[in-house]
């Protein structure tokens, strides 16, 4: 039986240890090096360069300008993203909804779809002339906007297609959380007298706060691995206002083959992940 | 009385207001697939085509090879699905329910590396990829996506319930351990594994960053990729981009409505730990 349980697990630990904690111990020595196209040809030209990739980059400006970029994804698109997740849950589980199971459903399509694909239409809802969004707004008397070619507008398209893929997710998360709250405790402040929102206010989302945490989470992860959005809708432009830091990364590693800066580039985003999780965890538990 | 009315007229008209919201994209997508060529790009925007025409379809197979990418992404999937279920059910029974020296500490150590985004291993492992002679192949996209540290959890979550007497009654039957895996241990876990396998191929069709780094021949692109790469080229072709998309999105589509129960159970699932 000891012996089983080692076979069992052990397919599993190779490929993992091989795919996957190889390759990241690696990649720390990678982020040392200057390998790129010549050390790709020829392993003679690889050299140990300490922390000069991570000194270089801190002096990139495109560096600052696609973490700056990130940031301004995960801290505006993340929350609005939560937001919408949480009101479509609530409306959902309103005790007063029909067809919870179809809304539910419909809601979640857009998650199943791939990103590329629904970035293909999407491109043509914010086409300056002929798209549909410029159109509603034009009903509305608004000028025409060049969403993806302005610099100022290009994050927010890219913001709100995320948010139209994505809320559905964290929905399913948050109405789990909702049906996870006794109906007792409505009935009894219904009985105490309290309104619509303070039941909101004093019982929904105080008994919510394990499911922002882990939806919180889960959201600000995969806010910072922002990378098809941009490489499909705007190739980091215009004026590298869209270029996130992932897709600086694989421009760095597999357009221009400087794998080394990109290793390095790839551990600092770990790094401010892992101190985004530390933050969040801490400030949940400081509630 | 008159108040639940209006509140609850009200609480449709938003949801019915959320469902245009979330379907516009994608009823217009299918539309404009249907539109004769030139048809997507007037102003103002038509609704529906004024002739339904398959041409499009027609040409993304006849002219643009969508077949061989069509295969190429089910190959992919499939494979993925079928080879993770396999080995992340394994181990998952292992660290549930089989004793082997440093369990407990190896299972919190791939919990642990939760935390690493993959794009962090990414380079080295096309690097190594490179190295054996997989890049721009089927394994090279499915080999990485063999094992899975979040399968491995699910499945441990869920066969931990599985009574040991269970399995001692087996093995005093003497069933072999293997025999017991596959007989008692797997029927069991059955809608665990239903959930992963849907989230395993919907999750490998739509992945997108890791192929368009391996497949470097355009002969083995996913859909994704290859609709990426289109875009490139036929950027001006509205209706024709707009099939290909349908086409991308219509397999997994169709896969979620006859099992959408399963599949959003399980995300529940995957986020009830504490």
């Amino acid at each position: 039986m000891i012996v089983a349980g080692f076979w069992f697990a052990l397919p599993a630990l190779a490929l993992i240890a091989v795919f996957f904690v190889l390759p990241v111990a690696a990649g720390l020595a990678l982020s040392l090096s200057d390998f790129d196209i010549y050390a790709l040809g020829n392993l003679d030209y690889l050299r140990f360069v300490g922390f000069g990739n991570y000194a270089r980059l801190v002096q990139d400006p495109l560096f600052w300008r696609a973490l700056l970029n990130t940031f301004y994804f995960v801290l505006v698109g993340g929350p609005l993203s939560v937001l919408v997740s949480l009101g479509a849950a609530l409306l959902i589980n309103a005790r007063l909804v029909r067809w919870k199971g179809l809304f539910r459903v419909v809601f979640f399509l857009p998650v199943m779809t791939a990103l590329v694909a629904v970035a293909v239409v999407w491109r043509y809802i914010y086409h300056p002339r002929y798209g549909l969004l410029n159109y509603a707004l034009g009903l509305l008397g608004i000028e025409p906007v060049d969403w993806l070619g302005d610099p100022l507008l290009a994050m927010p398209a890219l913001i709100l297609m995320a948010v139209w893929k994505n809320f559905g997710y964290n929905m399913i998360i948050f109405i789990a959380g909702l049906q996870s709250i006794p109906e007792q405790l409505y009935d009894s402040a219904r009985i105490d007298g309290a309104g619509r929102f303070q039941q909101l206010r004093y019982i929904t989302l105080p008994l919510l706060a394990p499911t922002f945490v882990f939806v919180g989470l889960l959201t600000m992860i995969g806010s910072f691995q922002l990378f098809a959005e941009p490489y499909v809708m705007t190739q980091g432009g215009p004026g590298d206002a869209t270029l996130s830091v992932v897709l600086l990364m694989y421009e760095q590693g597999f357009r221009w083959w400087n794998l080394g800066y990109a290793a390095a580039i790839a551990f600092l985003l770990f790094a401010i992940m892992l101190a985004g999780t530390i933050l969040q965890l801490r400030l949940r538990r400081g509630l | 009385m008159i108040g639940s009315q209006a509140e609850r007229l009200l609480l449709h008209a938003l949801l019915v207001a959320g469902v245009v919201l979330t379907l516009a994209p994608l009823l217009w997508m299918l539309s404009a697939s249907l539109m004769p060529a030139g048809e997507a790009s007037v102003y103002p925007p038509r609704p529906v085509p004024s002739a339904i025409t398959l041409e499009h379809y027609v040409s993304l197979f006849s002219r643009l090879n969508l077949a061989r990418y069509f295969l190429n992404s089910l190959v992919i999937a499939s494979a993925i699905t079928l080879l993770s279920l396999l080995i992340n059910s394994m181990a998952g029974y292992a660290f549930a329910k089989l004793r082997f020296a440093g369990r407990d500490r190896i299972f919190r150590a791939l919990l642990s590396a939760l935390v690493v985004p993959a794009q962090v291993a990414m380079l080295p492992l096309f690097l190594m990829l490179k190295q054996i002679g997989l890049i721009n192949t089927w394994w090279g996209v499915i080999v990485p996506g063999m094992a899975s540290i979040f399968g491995i959890f699910l499945i441990r979550q869920y066969a931990l319930s599985i009574p040991d007497s269970l399995l001692e009654a087996a093995r005093i039957d003497g069933a072999s351990e293997f025999k017991i895996y596959w007989l008692v241990i797997l029927p069991i876990c059955r809608p665990i594994l239903v959930t992963l396998a849907i989230f395993t191929f919907m999750g490998a069709w739509n992945d997108f960053m890791w192929p368009l780094i391996v497949l470097t021949d355009e002969a083995m692109y996913t859909l994704p990729v290859a609709l990426a790469n289109l875009l490139g080229e036929h950027v001006q072709d509205t209706e024709l981009m707009m099939a290909g998309s349908v086409l991308t999105i219509l397999p997994v589509m169709l896969l979620f409505i006859f099992v959408q129960r399963a599949y959003i159970e399980g995300i529940t699932a995957g986020s009830l730990k504490d």
